[in-house]
């Protein structure tokens, strides 16, 4: 048996607890399987083994002495490589990061991963600085998908997909500014939660749009993931962008399922421009939830917009001295959004986030009369790694901008959403559905995750990954 | 006025200038697609009814 195979991180803790397996003996087989695999999936940009056995040593040293070493002792987890790893530079999947020094010391969510006893294995694969939908990177190349390595990761949280998928970690940690957890756990059949925005802290990360930056874990278990929330969750000083909420545990909130849950589908909108299967996905979810209703949010494809543009002059913002200095050093489909998002108006920007106001108090007026809204993750199952475009309701279009089309309108207002993975008999490849619940109740969605988990309706098997 | 109703490579010259930014010519062809898509999501964005004390969401604390 294989620890990152064969048990959820949730059961590798437990038996590393009850001392029927030893948190050295898990850390070396996550190892083992991320040698093996990485060359052909590209997950990983650094693998800490070192790190990972010493960490593992003191896991099973504080278990030997008879104190708990946390809830998620044992567990392997790896990071996108815009967390602050101490010893690693910080890449952001970029080149120009790698003139960067090591980071000192390690991000806060790292640290708190830690603190809860998980065993930090590597750091993960990424678009360029974030501005990504595809899992595709110019430097590393693509990472790729475990359940059909010529397909999408997803991104911009590409590797995290991948490594979640193929059981090199059993935990990944991602950030979402517009859908770089849910896009990766869409197209890699994966439970991704994005939380509420300012919920988890951002210290210790390379940013990309302020305003919307996100950050959060994705896992193949519902347990898991809500271990690992409830890990990270907590007021930080370092980030003026954390809310500062107490912690909120929600791990045994989950059995609690969707007793009492009000549920209805997102119309308009969300249920035009994308695959029949992705509507399809959402019907399954919806049947299984009981879901009658279709409500209709109002103004989605303004919302998008706006996001589209806050991102667009903030993310030159960011970057905008490193673009008149570097701008041959990056990713050359980045550099082209980034400086054409340094030459539209501020007028613009603004008149976006008055948009932003209006219409997160309209959206949480929905929430009075329904506790979960159902939407498709992303509009298609994973594309081939390099394709341009897909037709979308008989049109023609671009890939990359319009993957996050049902998520950008979602995490523009910080919506707290657990995107759950969706299978077809016959189809190699998942989708994913969004759970979406009002600001600060991760719980909620979390509890009707693991009900569809529990009931057989959504899984997150690991893939069957062919060796090189 | 629709997206493309404008010269957008006035505007790449112009803002280049504007704001020191080395634009090379290979650059030009995805500048100028993201400017126009953009400008085209902007309609949306700018149609949308905001009155004159709404709030933009970000509030700073001090």
């Amino acid at each position: 048996m294989n620890p990152l195979t064969d048990m959820t991180g949730a059961e590798i803790a437990a038996a590393v607890k009850a001392g029927k397996l030893t948190a050295r003996s898990v850390a070396e087989a996550a190892l083992a399987r991320t040698e093996k695999l990485n060359p052909v999936l590209n997950g990983f940009t650094a693998i800490t083994s070192q790190r990972a056995l010493a960490k593992a040593d003191a896991v099973d040293a504080d278990i030997a002495a008879g104190r708990d070493p946390g809830p998620l002792a044992g567990v392997p987890f790896a990071v996108k490589n815009l967390f602050d790893v101490k010893g690693l530079p910080t890449l952001a999947g970029s080149k120009i990061n790698r003139d960067l020094p090591p980071a000192g010391d390690d991000a806060a969510l790292v640290k708190r991963m830690e603190a809860a006893g998980a065993v930090l294995t590597g750091a993960l694969n990424m678009g360029e600085y974030a501005y990504d939908f595809t899992g595709q990177n110019a430097h590393d190349g693509a990472s790729r998908n475990p359940h059909d390595p010529e397909h999408m990761s997803g991104g911009s949280s590409g590797g995290s997909g991948t490594a979640t998928a193929a059981g090199m970690a059993s935990i990944t940690l991602g950030s979402d500014t517009n859908g770089s957890i849910r896009v990766p756990s869409s197209f890699c059949g994966l439970f991704g939660l994005k939380p509420t925005y300012g919920r988890l802290t951002r210290a210790g990360t390379f940013p990309f749009v302020s305003s919307l930056d996100h950050l959060g874990p994705i896992a193949r278990s519902t347990a898991d993931l809500a271990l690992a929330y409830d890990a990270m969750q907590g007021p930080d000083p370092d980030d003026p962008g954390c809310a500062g909420r107490p912690v909120e545990p929600t791990f045994a909130e989950l059995a609690k399922g969707m007793d009492g849950l009000r549920i209805a589908k997102a119309g308009g909108y969300f249920e035009r421009g994308a695959m029949p299967e992705a509507f399809e996905a959402v019907d399954r979810i919806a049947k299984a939830a009981g879901a009658d209703e279709t409500l209709d949010i109002a103004d989605a494809k303004a919302a998008r917009g706006a996001a589209y543009l806050i991102t667009m002059a903030e993310g030159a913002s960011l970057h905008l001295d490193r673009l008149q200095t570097r701008h041959a050093d990056y990713d050359p489909d980045v550099r082209d959004r980034l400086i054409a998002g340094a030459m539209i108006p501020g007028a613009w920007v603004t008149k976006a986030q008055k948009l932003r106001r209006v219409y997160h108090d309209n959206v949480l007026k929905l929430f009075e009369t329904v506790d979960v809204i159902l939407a498709p993750a992303t509009p298609c199952r994973a594309p081939r790694i390099g394709q341009q475009t897909m037709v979308l309701d008989g049109v023609e279009m671009p890939v990359r901008p319009n993957i996050g089309i049902f998520t950008q309108p979602i995490s523009f207002i910080g919506l707290p959403v657990v995107s759950v993975p969706v299978w077809t008999e016959g189809e190699a490849l998942p989708i994913g559905v969004q759970l979406i619940a009002a600001p600060w109740r991760e719980d909620i969605v979390l509890r009707l995750a693991h009900h569809l988990e529990t009931t057989g309706v959504v899984s997150a098997p690991v893939a069957n990954v062919q060796e090189k | 006025m629709s997206g493309e109703a404008f010269d957008v490579g006035k505007l790449i010259d112009s803002m280049a200038e504007f704001l020191g930014l080395p634009v090379a010519e290979d650059y030009r062809p995805g500048i100028a697609g993201h400017l126009v898509v953009a400008h085209r999501i902007a309609q949306d964005v700018l149609a949308f009814e905001t009155s004159d004390e709404t709030e933009p969401a970000p509030v700073f604390e001090p």
